[in-house]
């Protein structure tokens, strides 16, 4: 049996060793910066297209995203679980990813998931055949209110651009003329396709542009729409509830020109949906992922191929490790006194979500309040466990009348409180509310503000942005934390807090003067 | 006794002047006995978690220690359920002072002293007077757990209160001082006297305010006096000095220490003893974390001293031959001897 000492040293070194070394594989071999240079957004979009099927053979039909306006697909991925399927590209280059079944049983999800990045700033999107308008089919009082609607825009519009958008200001209006209103009625309230119709009866050459407007977290976004209009030279695209020329910063185009996204044959209830995560990557590995995403095995096993929703959790999970060598590190190397090995970490986690300032702020209160409400419940005298219930009942009133009191206030930031982990805060009221009992307020401070001090340090380590980069780049680094936190688990020496505390007996005195050669003597035995 | 009054004098002087922080180097030249190394290299080498129970819980110590014929206070009565908190006054009859403490308290909390009746009222140590029903309500208190480690449901004992030997009468402010003994399997490493101030609250806890005397291994006589970590040359409250301070029954208290590490498996282990006026040293409890601040009040680092005990141990077997061996070893007047002995 080998002393433990050694056991741990040998495990630690290769714990080190081998995060270093998949690290710096990784660095050298494709090329992933360690530093954070200059990085690209690359937004994961997953559509999950939902349907109800019915009793004889399903196809499923999604046409894929076109890319337009300088948007690059790095990375495509598709389930299909016991379907047949195939992608199916058309004469104009569009294609459509068909999922087919001879019958099945109960509602299903289909999942596309495509990895994008705006490679340049080119908003125009290339040229394309202009049809003649369609002019739609009316009862006679829709046509004349029509004819009417058409003829006084056209005559405060000098082109179609104005037309264009003096028509669609005329719907975002408040006070809505008698004719919209008929008309907005008459479509059932589908105004884009009247919107598409007063342009094809001004004979104005126009089309839906459909896409997914990109929000990081978004769980189930829908498409939304465009208008894309033919001034007679060329096409622009107008966003119609903002009223303005030119595709958004966010707007990822998802089909360009009318007709359904998803087609659902042999299915009922059909819908689509999107999650979207976006992550700052390193702007070669990006390169590098768009050029060989084949020979990217390391990359397949990394964060990037989990789905979405993990992305987004793992992105938080990773950081606490970093949070844990912090804790570590202040309790053992410096000495300071924390309520709860790891409570630090939680609160910090929750400062996360809070931004530091407000979360302080918020923290520092409810504590307050509670420990303050403790103090006169027991003079109550009441029983612990009730007195304790107590607290925590009242930690979440004032939870529930922050968040409420915020949102009338229409404080955004604040509101977040709903967000702030009840548990945490009751939990830390309790522990404190015990050690009040225990050891009296002057420890509660001690270690109230110990806990703070060490969570604001994890805080800042979790946010830090080399942090955030290497440990999500390179979670393998991970190895190499657990290595140094066992090492510093057999660490033996002086805590600084320690220096501090024995500082008095430094001093050189009689007594002590013999005993250096004492220790020597018996050391020599 | 002279030459001794003169080392407290120099240590006054010295105290004065010092810097914020001492270099971690300085700190293992004297031996110091950090947290880390205290934790890592002796708590979670030498003792064992199931023995930690016996330590933690006052009855078993109290039971174990009579089986093994070590004296204790003696235990009136026990109050195990809610429903018996009513019964406290029976237990009491006959008993004109007792103490009434949780089974799993720690650091000196939840303790009442009662040290005498005035018709149907109780005289706290303090001289407040309180009735039955205020006695009873910390019963009650304490079964709910509120002066226990972690707040867990508890029992709590009453027993005789102890007279403390005239010689401590005037160490002590409103509190029972007590003697902690640092045990190193089975070998006595260094003691120190804990007495209650009144800002301590009558608690004998270093941290709350307590004085803590170092005493000298070898003959019982007081090393240093430190109260919140400085030194101090004579009680802040009786304003009596501890340089004459000679603690009596040494020999006899020694081997309660030692005898103690016998009985409970602990290896690294502190013994709490209280001096009664009659029977002598009577064991209070024991603590299987004992803290670092006893190297404070005999301003001498444990490192060594624990090194030296190893030795000691691994080289005699008998109880009495560790403690012969250790009063000579880790007595301020023979470091000479010492030096020659390994």
């Amino acid at each position: 049996m080998i002393n433990s000492r050694v056991q741990i040293a040998l495990i630690a070194g290769v714990l080190i060793a081998l995060g270093v070394g998949l690290t710096l594989y990784k660095a050298v071999s494709l090329d992933l910066p360690l530093v954070p240079g200059e990085y690209r957004e690359v937004w994961t979009v997953e559509s999950k297209a939902s349907f109800t099927p019915g009793k004889g053979p399903v196809n499923v039909e999604l046409s894929l995203p076109v890319s337009l306006a300088g948007w690059v697909i790095i990375d495509e991925h598709f389930v299909s679980s016991g379907f047949g399927f195939s992608i199916v590209r058309d004469s104009d280059n569009n294609s459509t990813a068909r999922w087919t079944r001879q019958s099945l049983e109960r509602p299903t999800t289909l999942y596309y998931k495509a990895q994008i990045y705006r490679a340049n700033a080119d908003r125009e999107l290339p040229d394309m055949a202009v049809e003649p308008p369609i002019k739609p089919l009316l009862e006679a009082n829709q046509q004349a209110a029509m004819n009417r609607l058409v003829d006084r825009i056209a005559q405060q519009s000098s082109d179609s651009e104005s037309f264009t958008l003096l028509l669609l200001q005329e719907f975002q209006r408040d006070g809505q003329e008698q004719d919209v209103l008929f008309l907005i009625d008459s479509y059932s309230d589908d105004w884009l396709t009247l919107v598409l119709d007063v342009l094809a009866s001004a004979d104005i050459s126009a089309h839906e542009l459909r896409g997914v407007e990109l929000e990081d977290g978004r769980r189930r976004q829908t498409l939304s729409s465009l208008l894309e209009v033919h001034t007679g030279e060329r096409w622009i695209v107008v966003d119609p509830i903002r009223v303005t020329v030119g595709v958004p910063d966010n707007f990822y185009i998802w089909q360009r020109g009318d007709g359904a996204v998803l087609r659902v044959s042999g299915g009922r209830n059909s819908s689509l949906e999107f999650a979207l995560v976006s992550n700052s990557l390193p702007a070669k590995a990006v390169l590098g992922m768009e050029q060989r995403s084949e020979e990217f095995a390391l990359l397949d096993f990394s964060i990037y191929s989990l789905p979405v929703e993990q992305q987004g959790i793992f992105k938080g999970l990773l950081l606490i490790p970093v949070a844990a060598l912090v804790v570590v590190m202040m309790r053992l190397l410096v000495g300071v006194r924390t309520s709860g090995t790891f409570m630090p970490i939680l609160i910090a986690l929750a400062f996360i979500q809070t931004t530091l300032l407000v979360g302080l702020i918020i923290f520092l209160v409810l504590l307050c309040t509670g420990l303050w409400i403790r103090s006169y419940l027991s003079r109550l005298n009441l029983l612990l466990v009730a007195r304790v219930a107590t607290v925590i009942i009242m930690v979440i009133l004032m939870m529930a009348a922050l968040a409420v009191a915020s949102y009338k206030l229409g404080l955004d930031q604040v509101l977040k409180v709903t967000f702030f982990p009840t548990v945490i805060v009751a939990w830390t009221i309790e522990r404190m509310s015990i050690l009040w009992e225990e050891e009296g307020g002057h420890e509660v401070l001690i270690q109230a503000s110990g806990s703070l001090v060490v969570a604001v340090l994890a805080y800042m380590a979790m946010s830090n942005h080399l942090v955030e980069h290497l440990t999500f780049n390179f979670p393998e680094l991970m190895l190499s934390l657990l290595g140094v936190i066992l090492l510093l688990g057999k660490y033996t020496g002086y805590r600084l807090s320690e220096l501090y505390r024995f500082r008095d007996l430094a001093d050189p005195q009689p007594h002590e003067k013999a005993r250096p050669s004492v220790s020597q003597a018996s050391r020599d035995q | 006794m002279k030459k001794r009054g003169h080392l407290f004098r120099k240590r006054l002087e010295t105290n004065s002047k010092m810097a914020l922080l001492v270099s971690p180097k300085r700190l293992r030249e004297l031996g110091i006995l950090g947290m880390n190394q205290r934790n890592t290299s002796f708590i979670g080498r030498y003792n064992q978690r199931r023995h930690y129970a016996l330590a933690d819980n006052k009855l078993m110590t109290k039971s174990a220690a009579i089986a093994r014929g070590i004296a204790v206070p003696e235990l009136y009565g026990t109050v195990d359920y809610q429903f018996q908190v009513k019964s406290v006054s029976d237990l009491v009859d006959g008993h004109d002072s007792f103490v009434i403490k949780p089974a799993h308290g720690s650091g000196g909390k939840g303790i009442l002293v009662i040290v005498g009746r005035d018709g149907e009222q109780f005289i706290k140590s303090n001289g407040a007077r309180i009735n039955a029903s205020a006695v009873r309500r910390h019963s009650s208190n304490i079964l709910a757990g509120l002066h226990s480690l972690g707040g867990r449901n508890d029992r709590a004992m009453i027993e005789a209160l102890i007279e403390f030997d005239p010689i401590l009468q005037d160490y002590s402010y409103e509190g029972v001082p007590d003697i902690r003994v640092i045990v190193f399997r089975g070998v006595p490493v260094m003691a120190m006297l804990r007495c209650a101030t009144h800002s301590s609250d009558g608690k004998a806890n270093l941290h709350q305010g307590a004085v803590g005397v170092g005493i000298d291994i070898g003959n019982g006589r007081s090393v240093c006096a430190v109260q919140n970590s400085r030194i101090v040359s004579c009680h802040p409250d009786t304003g009596m000095g501890f340089d004459t301070l000679q603690i009596p029954h040494w020999q006899q208290l020694l081997e309660l220490a030692a005898g103690c590490a016998e009985f409970s498996g602990l290896d690294y282990l502190g013994v709490d003893i209280v001096l009664d006026r009659l029977r002598g040293p009577m064991l209070l409890e024991l603590n299987a974390r004992p803290g670092l601040a006893i190297q404070i009040a005999n301003q001498t680092g444990l490192r060594q001293r624990l090194r030296v005990a190893e030795q000691i141990a691994d080289g005699c077997d008998s109880a009495d031959e560790k403690i012969a061996l250790a009063r000579k070893q880790f007595s301020s007047e023979s470091t000479v001897a010492l030096s020659d002995g390994f």
